[in-house]
């Protein structure tokens, strides 16, 4: 039986889910014996594959490059999981929102600038008006609440995942855990 | 008419980043450019919120170096409260820090730059990765494992949790260390020291065998800056700042935060969302410099523990001056991962560190602070305004990947040039110039965020529209 396919995706977050993710330690190499890490920050590959069978997403959806990515991750993840508060509410990137990205920005680059003052426009994606949770972009699977989930809520949920066993989350974890 | 190669996302790096790089006509690099993508607006959006809260708050600014957040924030607070924090918090601290380099080190090394250390540049871009390094080389895979879950237990032993931990406040630190998590700290330190030996060990093999990658990896003279003691001794938590010439001869010594942003400003260029720091007396971009661990190593005279010193005397002789090439941040990153395991020994031999005084309590007694840490990647400043309430009215963070900046982009210029000639390059030449970056380890959702990450492919397209070269990467 070939190995099932998992990606790890990361979009307007702290990297704290995937640090949490890494927090597996020797739990992860033991993982990768059953699961192939086919797409990931963590791995060389450019281009999101055709078919995987687990993602988990880090991070809300603020810039149009995110949005047209989630939807891209969706149609090619049989499950999808919203990994982490940001990802299921837009938690801390979402305290943005009244504010609006023109005033985000003129406060970093113009007036906290000594030199050069100037919005920056090339190659660089433009920001959402507002920032939003994944699951308002498209369907999400699974909803695996914490800043971060913790370590042990990763391996329980991804062997419950890999196995097709039960998965009871609010017993695993909640939010600002 | 000139082409331009684009790496999307650059991999195996703490965030998203491209790197564009722009060729004449006749092939050869014009320009390259590192370009950060994401952009958060913390400086903004903690206005109004009350100063207490800004530690745990900017610690979302980044899950990888947490602690350098929650440190440089808490003591911005104090300098608000004008306290001065009890000696045994200031040590657990300390620890804390400690703690997360050497775990952050060893996600910089192991997970991200050993695959292309120990696999090879040109490795299969399927492998190339750190479950590659534990099938091909298990001892060093479980090593870095190990190391980094060393640090991330430490801080979950003093914090209760091992991303964003809750226990440093302004003020100190909200609980004392028991015995009981003073003596599982001391259990884990000699497996700790066995892992890094081995890496050492493995690192120094190999290294010879990256010439060409050490002659043209940002290996270019710089201004340094860095944390040090009065003893000249290296330092990341307390100390004062100093900024040396490419010679070594310093420029500015005794930078305290209050004076950082005198010293220090900050610049923009259109083409990435992380900005560009500089040394004010000197201008942009001359007054540009590195930090993080080659900077770090480049001015202190000692580190101020036996085998750590040891290492440093070694480390000193890669170069007649100062060591200029950024391939030696990765060997830099090993005689510091060194240096925490023996300070956190040191710091816990001191009875006091069990002391109960952690934590002084004030109100607002000025309006305005700031703090700075250094960051595993290098040094970190928040500077903080208040309302007699003590609600924030205005913030600003330089981050150590911004002071970085300059040189990546030099760097990955100076890379491209190398490489790529007459418009050719293959998958092993652009994960080379890839690598430049991974060698400052930049931590991007710091210094700002957020690309879609495209396929990579790569069309070479001569004046008359014909493709003449292409790489697809997936
Ligand atoms: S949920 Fe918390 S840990 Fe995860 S990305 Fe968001 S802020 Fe970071």
């Amino acid at each position: 039986m070939s190995k099932l396919k998992l990606a790890t995706v990361w979009l307007d977050g702290c990297s704290g889910c995937h640090m949490s993710f890494l927090d597996m330690d020797e739990r992860l190499l033991e993982l990768a014996e059953i699961v192939d890490v086919v797409y990931s920050p963590l791995v060389d590959t450019k281009k999101f594959p055709d078919e995987v069978d687990i993602t988990l997403v880090e991070g809300a959806v603020a810039s149009v490059d995110d949005e047209k990515k989630i939807r891209k991750i969706r149609d090619h993840s049989k499950t999808l999981v919203a990994m982490g508060d940001c990802a299921i509410t837009g938690n801390v990137p979402s305290m943005r929102n009244p504010i609006g990205p023109e005033a985000i920005l003129d406060r970093a680059y113009i007036q906290n600038a000594s030199a050069q003052a100037q919005i920056p426009c090339v190659v660089v994606p433009k920001l959402l008006r507002v920032v939003r949770p994944i699951h308002e972009f498209v369907k999400v699977d699974v909803f695996l609440p914490g800043c971060p989930p913790s370590a042990d809520t990763f391996h329980t949920a991804l062997t419950a995942l890999i196995n097709g066993g039960p998965l009871d989350i609010p017993a695993l974890t909640r939010f600002g855990a | 008419m000139s082409q331009t190669i684009t790496i999307d996302p650059v991999t195996r790096l703490e965030g998203h980043g491209k790197i564009t790089i722009q060729l004449s006509a006749q092939g050869e690099v014009e320009a390259a450019h590192f370009h950060v993508t994401q952009v958060r607006g913390f400086e903004r959006f903690s206005e109004g919120r009350p100063f207490y809260e800004m530690p745990s708050l900017m610690a979302r600014i980044c899950g990888i170096c947490p602690v350098s957040h929650l440190i440089a924030s808490a003591k911005a607070c104090e300098a608000i409260m004008s306290v001065r924090i009890p000696h045994t918090a200031a040590q657990l601290r300390r620890m804390l820090n400690l703690a997360q380099m050497v775990q952050s080190h060893a996600l910089s090394f192991f997970y991200l730059a050993s695959p292309d250390l120990l696999l090879g540049m040109e490795a299969d871009p399927n492998v190339r990765n750190i479950l590659g390094v534990a099938a091909a080389k298990p001892e060093l895979g479980r090593a870095g494992v190990g190391l980094r879950r060393f640090g991330q237990t430490i801080i979950e032993l003093l914090g209760d949790k091992r991303v964003h931990p809750g226990w440093v406040v302004p003020g100190g630190v909200t609980e004392p260390l028991s015995p009981a998590k003073r003596d599982k700290i001391l259990a884990m330190i000699p497996e700790a020291y066995a892992n890094v030996a081995l890496a050492l060990g493995a690192y120094k093999q190999i290294a010879g065998a990256f010439k060409e990658e050490i002659e043209v990896f940002a290996s270019f003279p710089t201004n340094y800056l860095s944390l040090i003691n009065e003893d000249e001794s290296i330092e990341f938590t307390d100390g004062t700042l100093r900024l040396v010439d490419s010679t070594g001869s310093i420029i500015e010594d005794g930078i305290t935060a209050a004076r950082f942003s005198e010293a220090m400003g900050e610049a923009v260029e259109p083409y990435s969302y992380t900005k560009f720091a500089y040394y004010k007396p000197l201008g942009y971009p001359a007054g540009s410099y590195r930090v993080g661990p080659l900077a770090r190593l480049n001015i202190v005279k000692a580190m101020g523990t036996p085998r750590a010193e040891a290492e440093l005397a070694e480390f000193k002789q890669l170069a007649p001056g100062l060591v200029e090439s950024s391939f030696h941040y990765h060997h830099a990153r090993l005689v510091e991962m060194l240096y925490g395991i023996e300070k956190i020994e040191e710091i816990l031999a001191d009875p006091r560190i069990l002391g109960k005084h952690v934590r002084a309590t004030a109100g607002v007694n000025r309006l305005e602070g700031a703090g700075q840490a250094e960051a595993p990647r290098g040094t970190l400043h928040h500077h903080y305004k208040v309302d007699d309430n003590g609600k924030i009215t205005w913030a600003n963070l330089v981050i150590a990947t911004g002071q970085n900046n300059n040189a990546m982009n030099l760097g990955v210029l100076q890379a491209a040039r190398h490489y790529v000639k007459n418009g050719k390059f293959t998958e092993g030449i652009l994960n080379r110039v890839e690598a430049v970056v991974r060698t400052f380890d930049p931590c991007l959702s710091c210094s700002s965020h957020a690309a879609g990450q495209m396929p990579l492919e790569i069309s070479l397209v001569s004046a008359d529209g014909e493709v003449v070269d292409r790489v697809v990467r997936d």
